[in-house]
């Protein structure tokens, strides 16, 4: 369909704008009957039209009730949507109302949305799984045209991608007459992305836009040098500042939220122009979030800080710069990250890296360069989890009674789940009707019945809300509210349990770009006094824990072997000469060890370049080694580029530690005893419905009748070893934490070229790995003793004596 | 590694094992608190999460173990044993054996506790509490006229330790209260420094964590 052949309103529409369809959108429009597409373009090439075009032209003469549903990953981007879709619908009169359904939708406007939906519906993977779960979704999407699912890529990375392709499996059996859109940014292998959209095993053909001119993009010249090891980027401040005067809109991203908030602190502090700033994450509360959000579109804002809570395709305001503080860990993030700038199509976009240390001037270097030579980093899961599986079971159990091998079937149309064994999907059915237990303790009180052979529903209708209450995939840490004191308090934002509960009244620490103080705790809410003088301690909630790729840490080992340093400024040559001098550099077929002392603490640092869980599943190894060896070993880090472990005592031939065969037997026990495995287990756990969600809300302030999920996981070691649960926490372990394949291969290529070092100090390599998150402690006897050594102190402290 | 930890109370000798059981070796007695056997039965009857339904077996299985290794004449539960009298009727006949073996040759008393008003058919006798020397034992705490030990509350404790956060259950002892820790598996916590707690133990009050090493440390509050 050329532009000619739109209906006349829409036609009228982009001629009097005088806008010009692009070739891909009038692709999207030409192959609107296609059962599934994927569109592939760079942000800013028009995605958001491409995929609602179709639409528009379908609805122009009118539809009698829901046409299209839109799901995103984020609220933020509905918001969006809806005020774009705004202008051509209002301008050219189309009979087309929009709306959101989202955790913020109101239950008046969802039963309104029941019964009189309208033509396009935006909203979240969650929302739609609790839509699919209610007795009447078969009524509300039997009409559905179309389904665009925008920012693909993203939830394809992720469970939420797995749980909406499930939801899709099921609007697909109510209204088989869907069609499915995809809206990708530019990845690496679209085919994977196509395999994930189409309903198995149709076809999926895919649209590629033009990628349009290369991106500006370079690291931000500084005066200062960037310290060796450091997180925030705060040598850099006078050159933001300076870059932000010059242009329009300016967003500067960061890696985390606590790093955001000191970045913006700082800013502030150093900001004598009074140039309008403004921060925003996922950590702030909604009123502050909205607030930003408005002065945003309404281009008030000269710059904004911001992490990932902004990081997808939020089309808006009038930016022309993007400066990215800290290294950007994933490529593709960068790219995307980039796209903010100079929202227009063919016209390159500007980014500026900010390195937040010297190694991360190697990581930025590595990064442009991958970007030069346009390769994407990617690590897309491909066969579906069965934790997830667990949860939609439960999902289409609320809807009402179900027909096993019918949802055999429907989940079997799902890419990730097209390979899925009929015993494997049994095993699901059984673990969500009975607990899946060797005791058959629940005969009385199954979840589900089989009320006549193969058809299946809950027993007590009740259970649908615990259901309900428990659906989505993301798990976050247990958070608390902050409000400020005093009545009708405003909230400011969330903090972390485990961060709330270190804090004594008079503590002080960021929140939305100011410094507040600790009061108290009030209904499991923070209460805080704002506290402008003093310094504040810095705020340890973490927004996402990013990690490199593997594909860049190879980049970066094969620059520091090649001694590839022309390009780097003098401050971080000057760094690596000294790494060579007092050390050496890690080099590809031999693995380098450094062990140095710190902090009262000894430290192992391994250089293995191979991967984050390649070296966690090494420094499982070798604390394993130490602590039978006695050598204490408290903790560890890993990265992609290296593992750092500490514990009481030196070890002096790390070697020995490093056998490559049967790893997976050796590590086992040790395995299974650590916090690795114990959180990807609570993970699992909630997400297939064993243990429930904790809500702020319904916390109580006494007693707590939950209790922590590691007696759960050892409590089912012990007694029912075989437990599809712990089945599930192992498969996900071996896709995102442990990687033994790897290991061995790394293991046997390196033999016994092992250099070890010993150092008197922390070298240059080393100094900023003491910055990751994600710390994983060793429950060994080391942990006992320091715990005796404190008793022994804190008893002393308070005068009491021991007996 | 210390593996108990002794203490004076009421000027008795007495010894808090790593399980959270207390031991009164003078008076040849075991005291344990708020078992709640069969918590994870009644959250499926209710419609809850299917758990683990092994809670029963560990709790009894650690209990036998403190029974081999400390052969008291004498046992005391001190309240909320099961989790509600329901629990209780429906414990397979297997476990109902095996308590039936650990109460034979002992004076067995059950205290009555908030969820559970007396079990029945079990061997041993019900009481509402118990005075045995200077000590009185009750489920949940009184007015703190007398020496006294209790439990009701799972009180646990946290302790920092270089940026890491180790919580335990605890008992809680100062010169008149002692407060056990629940027994049992599946039993959650309350913190130290919650209120319900912190205005029931004087100053001085010290905590002794359960759990390898044994410690104690001041209260948390």
């Amino acid at each position: 369909m050329n532009a000619e052949d739109l209906p006349p309103a829409l036609a009228d529409f982009f001629a009097a704008r005088d806008w010009t369809l692009h070739p891909h959108q009038q692709e999207l429009l030409a192959r609107r009957d296609e059962p599934s597409l994927l569109l592939i373009a760079p942000t800013g090439g028009g995605k958001t039209l491409a995929g609602f075009l179709p639409t528009l032209v379908e609805c122009a003469d009118g539809h009698e009730g829901l046409h299209t549903l839109y799901i995103s990953p984020l609220k933020a981007l509905a918001n969006d949507i809806r005020r774009n879709l705004a202008v051509p619908i209002e301008e050219a009169g189309l009979p087309i109302r929009v709306e959101d359904r989202t955790g913020d939708t109101s239950q008046t406007q969802r039963k309104r949305q029941r019964a009189d939906p309208p033509q396009i519906l935006l909203t979240t993977p969650e929302s739609l799984a609790l839509m699919i779960s209610y007795p009447d979704a078969a009524r509300t999407f039997a009409g559905l045209r179309r389904v665009v699912v925008d920012e693909i890529h993203a939830l394809a990375e992720n469970k939420r991608g797995d749980q909406l392709m499930l939801a899709l499996s099921r609007l697909q059996t109510l209204a088989p007459g869907m069609r499915r859109v995809g809206l990708s940014a530019t990845v690496d292998e679209p085919a994977v992305i196509a395999h994930y959209l189409a309903r198995h095993p149709d076809p999926c053909p895919i649209v590629l836009a033009d990628p349009g001119p290369p991106p500006d993009i370079a690291i931000l010249e500084t005066q200062d040098a960037p310290p060796w090891a450091g997180a925030g980027g705060r040598y850099a401040i006078p050159a933001v500042l300076e870059q932000v005067r010059r242009h329009n809109t300016t967003l500067i991203f960061h890696n985390t939220r606590a790093q955001a908030e000191i970045f913006f602190h700082n800013l502030w502090l150093a900001n004598t122009d009074d140039l309008p700033i403004g921060i925003h994450h996922g950590a702030l509360s909604k009123e502050a979030r909205q607030r930003v959000e408005r002065a945003m579109v309404e281009g008030q804002l000269k710059a904004i800080v911001a992490t990932g809570s902004l990081d997808l395709g939020i089309d808006w305001g009038n930016v022309d710069l993007v400066i990215q503080v800290g290294a950007p860990k994933k490529v593709k993030q960068l790219v995307q990250r980039i796209g903010r700038a100079n929202h227009r199509y063919n016209a390159p976009s500007k980014a500026r890296l900010v390195p937040a240390n010297r190694f991360e001037v190697l990581e930025c270097h590595a990064a442009l360069a991958a970007v030069r030579d346009g390769e994407l980093d990617g690590d897309l899961r491909r066969d579906g989890p069965r934790d997830v599986l667990c949860q939609h079971i439960a999902c289409i159990a609320c809807a009402g009674d179900f027909n096993a091998d019918a949802l055999y079937r429907e989940v079997t149309s799902v890419g990730p789940y097209s390979q899925l064994p009929r015993s494997d999907f049994d095993e699901c059915l059984n673990f969500v009707a009975t607990g899946g237990y060797a005791l058959r303790a629940y005969d009385r009180y199954q979840r589900l019945k089989e009320r006549e052979p193969g058809i299946w529903g809950l027993r007590d209708p009740r259970s649908a809300r615990q259901i309900r209450m428990n659906l989505g995939t993301i798990i976050d840490t247990d958070t608390l509210k902050v409000r400020l004191k005093g009545r009708g308090g405003i909230p400011l934002g969330e903090i972390e349990e485990g961060f709330a509960a270190t804090l004594t009244k008079g503590d002080t620490f960021l929140m939305g770009g100011q410094v507040v103080r600790y009061e108290n705790m009030r209904e499991m809410t923070v209460e805080v006094s704002p506290n402008p003088s003093k310094e504040p301690r810095i705020a340890t909630y973490i927004g996402y824990k990013w990690t490199t790729s593997v594909q860049l840490a190879a980049r970066i080992q094969s620059m520091l072997h090649t001694r590839d340093f022309g390009g780097l400024p003098s401050h971080t040559r000057y760094w690596l000469e000294l790494q060579d001098e007092v050390s050496r550099m890690p080099e590809p077929g031999r693995l380098l060890i450094e062990t140095f002392p710190r902090d009262g603490r000894h430290h192992v640092c391994l250089y293995g370049f191979a991967g984050r869980n390649a070296h966690q599943t090494l420094a499982l190894l070798i604390t394993k080694g130490m602590e039978e060896a006695d050598l204490d070993p408290l903790g560890f880090v890993a990265t992609d580029y290296a593992t750092l472990i500490w514990g009481l005592k030196p070890v002096r031939d790390v070697a020995p530690f490093l056998q490559h065969e049967g790893i997976h037997a050796a590590l086992e026990s040790w395995l299974q005893g650590n916090a690795v495995m114990k959180r990807t287990f609570r993970a699992s756990a909630i997400i297939a419905g064993l243990i429930d969600r904790n809500y702020p809300g319904k916390r109580t302030s006494g007693r707590q009748a939950t209790f922590s999920s590691d007696i759960l996981y050892d409590t089912l070691h012990r007694y029912d070893p075989d437990h599809l649960m712990l089945r599930i926490t192992e498969e996900e372990a071996m896709r995102g934490h442990i990687d033994f394949g790897r290991v061995e291969l790394l293991l046997q290529e390196v033999g016994d070229r092992i250099d070890q070092i010993d150092l008197d100090r922390v070298s240059p390599l080393a100094a900023p790995l003491f910055l990751e998150q994600g710390r994983v402690p060793i429950k060994g006897r080391a942990e006992g003793r320091l715990i005796q050594e404190e008793a022994t102190r804190l008893m002393a402290e308070a005068g009491l004596s021991l007996e | 590694m210390r593996n108990s930890l002794a203490f004076t109370f009421a000027g008795e000798h007495l010894v808090a094992r790593p399980s959270g059981a207390l031991h009164w070796p003078a008076a040849g007695l075991l005291v344990v608190s708020d078992l709640h056997l069969g918590k994870s039965e009644r959250i499926a009857r209710r419609g809850g999460a299917l758990l683990p339904p092994y809670e029963v077996a560990d709790t009894l299985a650690r209990l036998e173990d403190d029974i081999a290794a400390t052969d008291p004449g004498a046992v005391i539960c001190l309240g909320d044993t099961f989790d509600d009298m329901e629990a209780a009727a429906a414990l397979p006949p297997a476990t109902r054996d095996q308590l039936g073996r650990l109460t034979t040759g002992r004076d067995w008393t059950w205290i009555t506790g908030n969820h559970d008003p007396a079990p029945t058919g079990l061997g041993g006798h019900a009481a509402d509490g118990l005075t045995c020397g200077p000590i009185a034992f009750r489920h949940i705490a009184g007015d703190g006229a007398d020496y006294e030990v209790s439990g009701h509350y799972h009180p646990k404790a946290r302790l920092n330790i270089r940026g890491r956060a180790i919580s335990r259950p605890c008992f809680l002892r100062d010169a008149r209260r002692l407060i056990m820790p629940a027994y049992g598996t599946y039993t959650g916590g309350l913190r130290t420094r919650d209120r319900a707690l912190a205005d029931l133990m004087g100053t001085g009050a010290r905590a002794i964590l359960a759990g390898l090493p044994m410690v104690e440390i001041p209260m948390p509050r």
